[in-house]
């Protein structure tokens, strides 16, 4: 009878293949991801079975150490995509550099997009300008300018916006950078990639400890796993082909 | 308010205890708003329409600076009047270097503290601790200034215009309003800021804000009287109301991002950015119709204003530069408790009521302060006594 409850227990409990994809941690904050506008260049990447994409960041983009650039969220979004797309040639190229702010991404975005050619432009940025508190209408202009590179070069456009840090919180004002990246990104019909609300979830529900002192890459490294799974997650949901209205996505 | 006596006149009415009550309430909503990912700042307005209580602050400090001080400068003149105004001025300068101080321990700490891979771009705020000698001179200077703190000098700067402006007030208080209007309108034709280190601009710009701070000034030296009529307007009331519900909506799509696609784009290419840097119509707006709704509701005369319950708020309100200086400590050292003990949710609000309750109590020993020391001196010219009532803050 025990081994019997085991089994039973067991199978309830096994996961099935399609929640394997993405671990428990990161689903949680699943709901936070709005595919509010549709990649219509990445479905048309797709469709052609070539998937392209650039990622634009300053140090929250990579981790450090020799191994950081592999272990951190661009790379891992490449693998979680190829997992996703089957047959699909996905191949992420990066433009990462710490302490750039805004306006020196937005010069540098031209010539890594004529280099990489990509479907998809993922733009990490905002730390750098709410620690250095740049003018909030030069950073919007910025960021205009730099998803208008993107339309004009071909390429749909996820703005990502800062990292939820609890412990720099009193001394960093990120809110009206917040307020702003999404005011740009639904003025431009871009996608914004809610990091700071995901992960502020995460901490809500202990999946996991933003306030560690650590000299250890053990949780940066599943914190970015876990990035790119629900990246990639965004963008499979809005290159779906149809173009879908928002509500019918969820 | 509507009532409010005249400046001129010699009796010296009962003071307006909602004025008190609101700037209380709203000293305790920026406490709560300041405390980072407290979940208690739930309830604070900023999350149900475009303003917050810090237009409430600014306009009722206004009216309060504009009573006290106009009081003193139809009775002693310019000079003493302004020489009291800067004083005041003088006084906040020294209250805000204090807290900065504070803020230096604690941001050190967390300096020596803090590590871990995944922040290495975060930690580039604490860089401006290795070059203290531009840091600190700019701090002087009002042009570095940390997160939250920046009431303050927007408050010293618009004491330090205050004297010619009140000038003009008791000569003319429509024409000033009309110039402060002015102001604020080429602040947004010329884009005019002050200009913060190590870049940006002013969190609240001075140009802007001077609008409600002087309004509040015109509403006591008569304009609210010149007002009633308009307040007490059922047509107005209703405008005030439908508009709140319009700034509710509004704000519930900030918070649940998916009704976002019910705001028309005509709407919201219409109305965003809410700039609160310049204060935006939109927050003024927003403001006003709270005060009408808020004035029909509690009536200057309403027997509870005596009553204990509100006294905690009143208490404060009446002591509003001490208890907002020891607002902005409370929430750094609410921050270090989150960072440092536990940042559960019976944490949070117990530190957010503990926090309250703390600053009621320094805000009634100030008040037992200054009963002793009035009775002390019970020659004093009543001048001074308006002063202690805490009108100047």
């Amino acid at each position: 009878m025990k081994t019997l409850v085991t089994i039973f227990l067991g199978v309830l409990l096994w996961p099935g293949p399609a929640l394997a994809e993405t671990p428990a941690e990161c689903r949680i904050a699943e709901n936070q991801i709005d595919a509010s506008f549709p990649l219509l260049e990445v479905t048309k990447a797709l469709a052609k079975k070539r998937l392209d994409i650039l990622v634009v960041g300053a140090g929250s983009s990579i981790l450090p150490g020799a191994n950081g650039a592999a272990q951190a969220y661009p790379a891992r979004l490449q693998n979680a995509l190829t997992e996703k797309l089957p047959g699909v040639t996905v191949k992420v190229t990066t433009d990462v550099k710490a302490g750039r702010p805004a306006d020196v991404m937005a010069v540098a975005i031209k010539p890594a997009l004529a280099a990489a050619k990509p479907a998809l432009m993922i733009w990490q940025t905002g730390t750098v300008d709410a620690v250095r508190s740049v003018d909030p209408d030069i950073f919007n202009t910025s960021l205009s300018s730099g998803i208008g590179n993107a339309r004009a070069a071909g390429a749909d456009s996820i703005l990502m916006n800062m990292q939820y840090s609890p412990r720099t919180e009193s001394m960093i004002a990120l809110g009206i950078y917040i307020e702003n990246m999404r005011w740009v990104a639904l003025q431009h019909e871009a996608l914004l990639f809610d990091r700071f609300t995901i992960m502020k979830l995460w901490a809500e529900l202990g999946t996991f400890d933003f306030y560690a002192v650590t000299k250890k890459l053990d949780t940066a490294e599943r914190v970015h796993d876990c990035i790119a799974r629900l990246l990639a997650d965004l963008i499979v949901e809005a290159a779906k082909p149809g173009g879908q209205l928002p509500l019918d996505i969820r | 308010m509507k009532e409010t006596p005249r400046i001129s006149s010699a009796v010296v009415a009962e003071r307006d205890l909602r004025l008190d009550l609101f700037r209380g309430v709203a000293l305790w909503l920026i406490f709560l708003d300041h405390i980072p990912s407290n979940a208690v700042s739930w309830i604070t307005i900023r999350n149900y329409g475009f303003s917050d209580a810090t237009e409430i602050f600014v306009f009722i400090s206004g009216f309060t600076a504009a009573f006290v001080y106009g009081k003193a400068m139809s009775e002693r003149g310019f000079v003493v009047a302004a020489a009291r105004v800067w004083k005041r001025a003088w006084q906040i300068y020294v209250a805000h270097i204090f807290l900065f101080a504070i803020y230096l321990a604690e941001i050190a700490y967390i300096a020596q503290s803090f590590d871990n891979p995944l922040y290495g771009e975060e930690m580039g705020i604490l860089d401006f601790l290795k070059q203290p000698d531009v840091t600190i001179l700019q701090a002087l200077l009002l042009k570095f200034k940390p997160v939250n703190m920046d009431v303050l000098p927007l408050y010293i700067v618009l004491l330090a215009w205050f004297p010619p402006i009140l000038w003009l007030l008791l000569r003319s208080a429509s024409l000033a309003l009309v110039a402060s209007g002015g102001l604020y309108a080429l602040m947004w034709w010329f884009g005019w800021n002050f200009s913060s280190y190590p870049s940006g601009s002013w969190v609240f710009n001075p140009y802007a804000w001077q609008l409600l701070f002087v309004f509040g000034a015109w509403c006591a030296l008569g304009g609210a009287q010149r007002l009633g009529r308009w307040l007490t307007s059922p047509v107005v009331i209703g405008f005030a109301a439908v508009y709140l519900l319009f700034a509710f909506g509004i704000a519930l799509t900030w918070h649940i991002p998916r009704f976002g696609i019910y705001v028309p784009k005509l709407v919201s290419e219409l109305i965003y950015p809410i700039d609160k840097i310049n204060l935006d119509v939109l927050r003024i707006a927003h403001f006003l119709a709270l005060a009408v709704i808020t004035m029909h509701f509690v009536p200057r005369n309403w027997p509870a204003l005596k009553s204990r319950i509100f006294w905690p708020a009143i208490v404060c309100g009446q002591h509003s530069l001490e208890t907002f200086c020891f607002g902005v400590f409370l929430s750094f050292a609410a921050h270090f408790v989150f960072t440092e003990v536990s940042n559960r949710i019976f944490m949070q609000i117990l530190v957010s009521a503990l926090g309250i309750a703390f600053m009621v109590g320094a805000a009634a020993l100030l008040a037992w302060y200054k009963n002793i020391e009035r009775k002390g001196s019970g020659q004093r010219p009543p001048f001074v006594q308006a002063d202690l009532a805490g009108g100047g803050s």
